[in-house]
């Protein structure tokens, strides 16, 4: 456990060294607020809840999120820190879940930022706060699981231009697994119910359901397996291809 | 052993080193030096075979063995945007050192390696020499009993070298050491054993003393005439000796070399040639053998007999 505190707590450190948490800090909260009150009508709407800020997290963390993910470990292999790394007395598994806490550990830090909405939206009126709760453990849940998926891809590349592109791609598949768009595609060869387990894997159908404060466990417990799986990926990617 | 594809990198190396010795790896750049090194720390595996540190396999004890060791990678890779000192804070931690132990390694690397002034300065804005030596600091933090430093000295200037070099001899006692390089006169300074590689096989492991008794240098007696003296004369005469095998001369430099026959002494014959002959000699000296040029004719010879 200590040894994962450290790596994360390094790696944390290395994101407020660059400009790279500012930046991401600012345009997180810039477009958080740009969708909310124009895209989403938090005033027009006139009710008092937080649904027009977090119905557009999905589309923010489809950009943001590998932003962040595609540095994980294709900069560690890029420098060569990753040798290092690797020859300190380090499981695969303790350097891997280290370094997604952090990028995880970030986000939290972003999300919290967005408290003064929060704050307003409890000035002008007398809104649920138990489902806006439930809606930010929902938004975190599902920025874990485009990490997860970033962190596999950034293992399994050099470029972080490329691991960033593969990642809003396969972040989208999956964010839009439940809809025509992506569904369509399978629809023509696969037999039913491998089509509806490719529904089920959609992150906004389990989003959706937190957060409208529905915290049901089914949906947290999917995307604590869908992180897992993927850091579980990224471990066998690291090993067969980290010396590359 | 490790194929990479279908290249052979390091094909059947295998040696054993005691506490104690501070073993040189030589060889060619594409030996398989790196790649040797890096099984070694774990950070690949072999593609068949073993590595144990102090009794640990890497493969099935890696975290343990890893604790017993020190190890500078290619390069000196370190975390550019930190300063050392958080710098070796987080190899410390990492590593189990905290507290009162901490501090005392710290301050004792540091003395060392004189990091003292860079401490809080981003490890990316330091000279090349600082690098090596911050990556120098992270490899020896813990004072491991095994050391694996490839190529410790490269990129720094011969102050620096000497430096690390001392710092090599002073740490070897009681420890395994194994560094990696291609400067020969590295393995002269501080290995109490060498190893020479090329095209991933041991091509010779001995003691850098007998490595250079290979040479065909080794008990040749060179002399340094002055520019007017008649060199192809000297030369003749000395052919005529028995002891002698061949003599080389030397223009430019205006020198001539007198090669042995079987390895006799041969300098109280020429010396009293010289006296008798009255040569116009600035300088006579006994040639101890050239390290370079052992290491061309092994390195040179096997990797002729790989191609065909």
């Amino acid at each position: 456990m200590a040894v994962i505190r450290s790596i994360a707590r390094r790696e944390l450190r290395s994101y407020f060294a660059t400009p790279l948490a500012y930046v991401f800090i600012v345009i997180f909260l810039a477009l958080a607020g740009l969708f909310t009150f124009y895209l989403g009508g938090f005033y027009e709407r006139g009710q008092a809840d937080l649904a027009p800020f977090f119905n557009f997290h999905p589309w923010l963390y489809l950009f943001l999120v590998p932003a962040i993910a595609m540095r994980l470990w294709a900069e560690e292999r890029k420098s060569g820190s990753i040798e290092l790394l690797m020859t300190l007395p380090v499981t695969l598994w303790q350097a891997v879940l280290g370094k997604f806490l952090a990028a995880w550990l970030f986000i939290v830090v972003a999300l919290a930022l967005t408290f003064p909405i929060w704050i307003t939206v409890n000035y002008l009126g007398e809104p649920d706060n138990g489902v806006i709760v439930a809606a930010y453990i929902g938004s975190l849940l599902m920025a874990g699981g485009f990490l997860a998926i970033g962190s596999c891809i950034s293992a399994a590349n050099r470029n972080q231009v490329v691991a960033f592109i593969l990642t809003v791609v396969l972040c989208f598949l999956f964010m839009l697994a439940g809809f025509p768009l992506v569904l369509d595609f399978f629809s023509g060869w696969l037999p039913g119910p491998l089509l509806d387990a490719v529904a089920s894997l959609s992150f906004l159908t389990h989003y959706a359901a937190i957060s409208k404060g529905v915290l049901d466990l089914r949906d947290v417990l999917y995307f604590l397996l869908v992180i897992g799986v993927w850091l579980f990926a990224t471990t066998i990617v690291l090993d067969l291809k980290k010396a590359d | 052993m490790k194929t990479f594809g279908s290249r052979t990198a390091v094909d059947g190396i295998s040696f054993n080193v005691q506490p104690g010795e501070v073993l040189g790896f030589l060889g060619p750049n594409g030996a398989g030096k790196t790649t040797t090194m890096r099984m070694l720390a774990g950070f690949v595996a072999p593609t068949a075979g073993r590595a144990e540190i102090c009794g640990f396999s890497i493969d099935e004890h890696p975290v343990a063995a890893k604790q017993k060791l020190g190890y500078l990678p290619e390069g000196a890779p370190t975390y550019g945007e930190m300063t050392p000192g958080d710098f070796l804070r987080f190899i410390g931690e990492v590593r189990g050192l905290t507290g009162i132990d901490f501090r005392r390694r710290l301050t004792d690397v540091v003395e060392r390696l004189q990091l003292r002034d860079v401490l809080q300065q981003p490890i990316e804005t330091l000279s090349k020499g600082f690098r090596r030596r911050v990556g120098l600091a992270q490899a020896i933090l813990h004072d491991p009993p095994v050391l694996i430093l490839d190529e410790p000295t490269d990129g720094l200037d011969p102050n620096q070298k000497h430096e690390v070099r001392e710092l090599i001899q002073t740490m070897a006692p009681g420890k395994v050491i194994v560094i990696s390089t291609h400067i020969l006169e590295e393995v002269d300074a501080v290995c109490t054993r060498a190893i020479i590689i090329t095209n991933g096989r041991i091509v010779a492991d001995e003691k850098p003393a007998a490595l250079i008794r290979r040479s065909r240098y080794h008990n040749a007696v060179t002399l340094r005439l002055e520019l007017t003296a008649d060199l192809a004369a000297v030369a003749d005469d000395l052919r005529d000796l028995g002891e002698v095998r061949q003599v080389d001369v030397d223009e430019h430099a205006s020198t001539v070399t007198a090669f042995p026959r079987d390895g006799a002494h041969i300098l109280p014959v020429i010396s009293s040639l010289v006296a008798e002959r009255r040569w116009p000699v600035e300088q006579l000296h006994l040639e101890a053998g050239r390290l370079d040029e052992v290491f061309r004719s092994i390195t040179t010879a096997n990797s002729a007999a790989g191609t065909t």
